[in-house]
């Protein structure tokens, strides 16, 4: 179970205007401007939930994400992951979980994948027989087969990311945290990958957690949708709750951010 | 714990070398590269003993044993502790979250996550050096010779890896204007081919109280050399191992800003 309770969490930027005459003055004073990157966000969400997570660019997603995988400390709040504090016990906690960064690889570049799996089953300390049951599974799931003798940079990005996510599951995590896993695929990748989630979250339980700006991928995978916009929680409930007659997903989702005014 | 660890960090390793060996002209010429780059600076004691015989009683194969021991020392910290020289990038690509989210410890990562292979070109140049060194002066090689240059190799590889470890930490608070940071680590290597009394007492003070160079160089370098008979100089190198506590402190107050700050 993932709780938040009043999270906030701000950043400090430091900004100055145009020009030379200005750089040579920011060397002596800086002015910084506070940034409320999270401000009293609060949610609970329980063992086995699929969840998207959505709002616009900058509205706190990745904050979100980050304090619950135990990258960044919040600056006030409490935080629950199956009752460890994220960012206190940050080895006990991520080998309970999964993350895939979209636009990032977790791969090794110039090795065949099947290297950087062999690789993660040392850092995750899988035991053999998981390591060979979660390996077998996802390939066959997956499919990934051939891929796994190819070096990830020969990879083509859908097959990237049905590699990168085997990489975060292996390790069988409860929680699975997704950031923009579909960006940049073609429809068949696209369709492959939320099916597989979909199965994943069917079969082993597994809490999911996604963030995404294809509004596809939710309305695929996730009854409950979490709107948050500059910082705060806007909407929690189900895709239902927010349709009106037959208007396509994309045009509500357009809708909700316009009324928010985000 | 400790020994999944060391699995875990030689597994690191030889997915780089795979990884590197896949471009393997590449690696061959960078290998060569760092033979011959370490030439021009053995060149400028070579030009240089051929107008001086002596630079302040050292004589030529003393001096070349000094910068011997201190090519090894640079090229073995730069081997194993590349991940913190190239620190920056790790954090600019936000490799450094990747690290955070996986379940062991954030240096074994970092060491972990660069291997520099072609370092060996230095250090088969810095053997050379370091035999012909021998060959020519008049050092008695006792065990005691031997165990202060297994020392020096080990603090120096320490204190290097300390400064690089410094360099990686200053990267959480700015990823600009950090060459500063080269005069320490490089320009210890380039000032630390003379032992560090020819440039004066000033130098040696500082590089005694505030980076322990001496403790890795000058010190045992007068035991090696026959200078002094006292035995205490054979572990100096070992106390500048300690120099690694301030530098892991500092790492760890780094460590607990990128989290706060997450960028």
């Amino acid at each position: 179970m993932i709780t938040m309770e009043h999270v906030c969490k701000s950043y400090k930027v430091a900004k100055r205007n145009a020009g030379f005459g200005e750089a040579c003055k920011a060397l002596f004073h800086r002015e910084y401007e506070e940034i409320r990157a999270l401000n009293d966000v609060s949610f609970t969400i329980q063992d086995g939930e699929m969840v998207g997570y959505i709002g616009p660019n900058g509205a706190g997603k990745s904050s979100t994400i980050k304090i619950l995988s135990g990258i960044l400390t919040p600056d006030s709040g409490k935080c629950l992951v199956d009752g460890r504090v994220p960012w206190k016990n940050r080895i006990q906690h991520v080998g309970q979980i999964g993350v895939v960064f979209g636009q990032r690889t977790q791969l090794w570049w110039d090795v065949p994948v099947i290297d950087s799996f062999e690789l993660l089953k040392d850092i995750y300390s899988i035991s053999e027989s998981t390591y060979r049951t979660n390996l077998d599974e996802l390939t066959g799931l997956l499919n990934l087969g051939e891929l796994l003798r190819t070096p990830a940079r020969q990879l083509s990005l859908g097959q990237r990311m049905r590699c990168e996510i085997a990489a975060s599951l292996l390790h069988s995590p409860r929680i699975l945290f997704l950031d923009e896993p579909t960006i940049g695929l073609d429809a068949v990748s696209k369709l492959a990958v939320r099916e597989f989630i979909k199965k994943q979250n069917e079969v082993h339980g597994t809490t999911v957690i996604l963030t995404t700006h294809d509004m596809q991928d939710i309305e695929a995978l996730t009854k409950r949708i979490i709107l948050i916009g500059k910082g705060q929680i806007l909407m929690d409930g189900t895709l239902e709750d927010i349709k009106q007659g037959n208007a396509n997903i994309d045009e509500t989702i357009a809708q909700l951010y316009r009324t928010y005014d985000i | 714990m400790k020994c999944s660890n060391l699995r875990l960090y030689i597994h690191y390793v030889s997915v780089i070398v795979r990884s590197t060996m896949q471009y393997k002209t590449s690696m061959l010429l960078m290998i060569m590269g760092q033979l011959l780059v370490s030439f021009s600076a053995f060149f400028g004691i070579y030009f240089m003993f051929q107008r001086f015989d002596s630079v302040k009683g050292y004589t030529y194969s003393e001096v070349l044993l000094c910068f011997a021991i201190v090519l090894l020392q640079f090229s073995l910290a730069e081997m194993f502790g590349r991940g913190f020289d190239l620190f920056d990038g790790i954090v600019r690509r936000g490799e450094f979250d990747r690290i955070l989210v996986r379940p062991r410890n954030e240096i074994l990562q970092v060491l972990g996550s660069r291997f520099e292979i072609t370092r060996v070109g230095r250090m088969i140049q810095a053997l050379m050096i370091f035999v012909y060194g021998i060959l020519t002066s008049q050092v008695e090689w006792t065990f005691a010779r031997i165990l202060a240059v297994v020392f020096m190799l080990l603090g120096g590889c320490a204190l290097f890896s300390g400064l690089f470890m410094i360099y990686a930490t200053l990267c959480f608070f700015t990823l600009e204007g950090l060459e500063f940071m080269n005069v320490l680590t490089d320009g210890g290597r380039e000032y630390g081919k003379y032992p560090i009394d020819v440039y004066g007492k000033r130098m040696l003070q500082f590089a005694t109280v505030i980076i322990p160079y001496t403790l890795v160089q000058y010190y045992p370098l007068q035991y090696l050399l026959g200078r002094t008979e006292s035995v205490f100089y054979i572990f100096l190198p070992l106390v500048a191992i300690l120099f690694l506590i301030p530098c892991w402190l500092f790492w760890r107050f780094g460590v607990r800003r990128y989290k706060s700050s997450g960028s």
